[in-house]
């Protein structure tokens, strides 16, 4: 094989590498992708809600042939301790509208049907192949790929690394550094498959609408994480993530802790007579704004997970991956249309672009969360939850013990187990990351 | 009610529900010889989520990374201490997500 030319080469189709080879190619550059998977989705996991926002931007008729499982009609958020939950649900027929905003997918099918699209808008891509490391020039430009496919380099003007949480190509490259145990999540997930009418029944739903579960609480056993179940067509992805760090330092197994939140009994009539048909599990990048790094230099970006660009408060992350990918394609689509070299100063207008937009805007309204949450997990995840059922409790059993000597006791339960000061410190906490 | 779940779960049993492309004789995750294993590999035995990881009697670790999710936590954990060899499988190898 002789040496090959692209304009673009693309590390990885997942959201993020799926939505800049889609972008470029129909922007006429021609675009390699190299995929490790047996086709796009096969390595890839997720909960999985699909943003439809960010999609629409890059596909805008995507409801017409996407595999989309059901739109998102209602949101339910928990806070559990070992019996309970008490909840904030929102339920609006809003959400049934002719474009709805939100919906549950299964990235595997979902993955394949977008790789597919950007096959048809002219890129080349080539699955089964293990990126191994980047060809620089003299300067330290990047200027191509290896692969485990030939010893010969495929050459290219940029190259867009797409290549997830573990992003070993950048890695390796000396692009960034290796992700710090207490700024990833590891999820484990099962999908559990019911008869849709079971799962409308049970949930409350007619025809394509959706609930999902969001979860917090004595779930996690004291470490910084969540729970979450979402209902797709004929099936529930139930999962459960916790920071690395804090799974290290426990005895918990992840597949226990999943196990545990699946017997929990808010959950457990959930899934009653379901047949579990995978078990995955994966990181997440949840450092936050923090824990971007370096996200472009002479001839390379980077997008999507490998570039830490995860929305943990909000539970959002293809939709960044997405939005990265786009934008980064636009600005090599600019430079190219205008023949600039893809030097690092050029390629910084990504970054000046993201910044004007919802993703850096968004990672940086909570850049303060990850570090509150984790240095007060014991509290957030373990105690207010048990006081808030305790509370809850107190309040909706009738026995005889009159209002007032009920508000009174909670308002002691409270202040013995944190204190005034410690609660007001909280609060502030929170408010200050929050802002 | 037909769904019968266990106190302690196996992980064998959940790994059974996926497909895998095994390379045989090629393992993409190695662990080094050592005496004592670091505490992030050690960890690995109740951390990774196919518990590909397990103690010998006399306190090393091991890896058999047939049912290996390619989550990649071994790597974070084990980083700066050397131990692993961690590499994705040779492309098309490895785990073989249905729905993901």
């Amino acid at each position: 094989m002789s040496e090959q030319q692209f304009d673009v080469i693309v590390v990885g189709a997942g959201p993020s590498g799926n939505a800049a080879a889609y972008t470029m190619a129909k922007g006429g550059l021609s675009v390699l992708q190299i995929e490790r998977g047996e086709y796009s989705g096969s390595k890839n996991v997720q909960g999985a809600i699909l943003y439809a926002d960010a999609l629409e931007q890059i596909i805008p008729d995507f409801r017409d042939d996407a595999p989309l499982e059901r739109h998102v009609i209602e949101q339910r958020m928990w806070t559990m301790d070992d019996k309970s939950h008490t909840g904030m649900h929102y339920r609006s027929d809003d959400f049934n509208e002719e474009r709805p905003n939100r919906y549950t997918i299964l990235r595997a099918q979902f993955d394949k049907w977008f790789s597919a699209k950007v096959r048809e808008a002219g890129a080349t891509l080539l699955c089964e192949t293990t990126v191994t490391e980047l060809v620089k020039d003299f300067h330290g430009k990047v200027i191509g790929v290896r692969t485990d496919r030939s010893g010969n380099p495929i050459m290219a003007n940029v190259v867009i690394l797409a290549e997830g949480v573990n992003g070993l190509v950048g890695q390796r490259s000396g692009l960034r550094d290796e992700v710090a145990p207490d700024s990833v999540a590891l999820a484990v997930k099962e999908m559990h498959f019911l008869p849709r009418e079971v799962i409308e029944a049970r949930f409350n739903l007619t025809g394509n609408e959706g609930v999902v579960i969001e979860a917090m609480g004595t779930i996690t056993k004291g470490m910084t994480g969540t729970g979450f179940l979402y209902t797709n067509e004929e099936s529930i992805s139930v999962g459960i993530g916790c920071i690395v760090s804090d799974f290290a330092a426990s005895e918990v197994t992840p597949y226990g802790l999943l196990e545990a939140f699946k017997n929990h009994p808010s959950i457990k009539p959930l899934l009653v007579g379901s047949e579990c048909k995978e078990y995955a599990a994966h990181l997440i990048p949840e450092g936050g704004y923090k824990a971007i790094p370096q996200l472009c230099g002479e001839g390379w970006i980077v997008v999507g997970d490998a570039g830490q660009f995860v929305n943990a408060v909000h539970r959002e992350g293809s939709n960044l991956a997405m939005t990265t990918g786009r934008v980064a394609a636009e600005t090599v689509i600019a430079l190219t249309r205008k023949r600039e070299p893809m030097s690092a100063a050029n390629l910084a207008e990504y970054v000046r672009r993201l910044e004007e937009s919802f993703v850096m805007k968004d990672l940086k309204k909570y850049k303060g969360i990850p570090a509150l949450l984790h240095n007060n997990k014991l509290n957030f995840f373990g105690l207010y939850p048990k006081l808030i059922s305790q509370a809850m409790q107190t309040w909706f059993r009738v026995d005889g013990v009159d209002k007032k000597s009920k508000e009174k006791e909670i308002f002691k339960a409270f202040r013995e187990a944190r204190t005034i000061w410690g609660m007001i410190g909280d609060a502030f906490r929170v408010v200050r990351a929050w802002r | 009610m037909n769904h019968v779940t266990t106190p302690t779960p196996k992980v064998e049993e959940k790994l059974f529900q996926n497909r895998y492309l095994v390379d045989a004789g090629r393992p993409h995750i190695k662990v080094k010889a050592h005496d004592v294993p670091s505490a992030g590999l050690l960890a690995m035995v109740h951390l990774c989520p196919a518990g590909c990881y397990s103690a010998t009697e006399s306190g090393q670790v091991e890896v058999a990374a047939d049912g290996c999710v390619e989550c990649g936590t071994c790597r974070i954990v084990t980083h700066g201490t050397g131990e692993l060899e961690w590499n994705y499988p040779r492309g098309g190898f490895g785990v073989l997500y249905k729905f993901g």
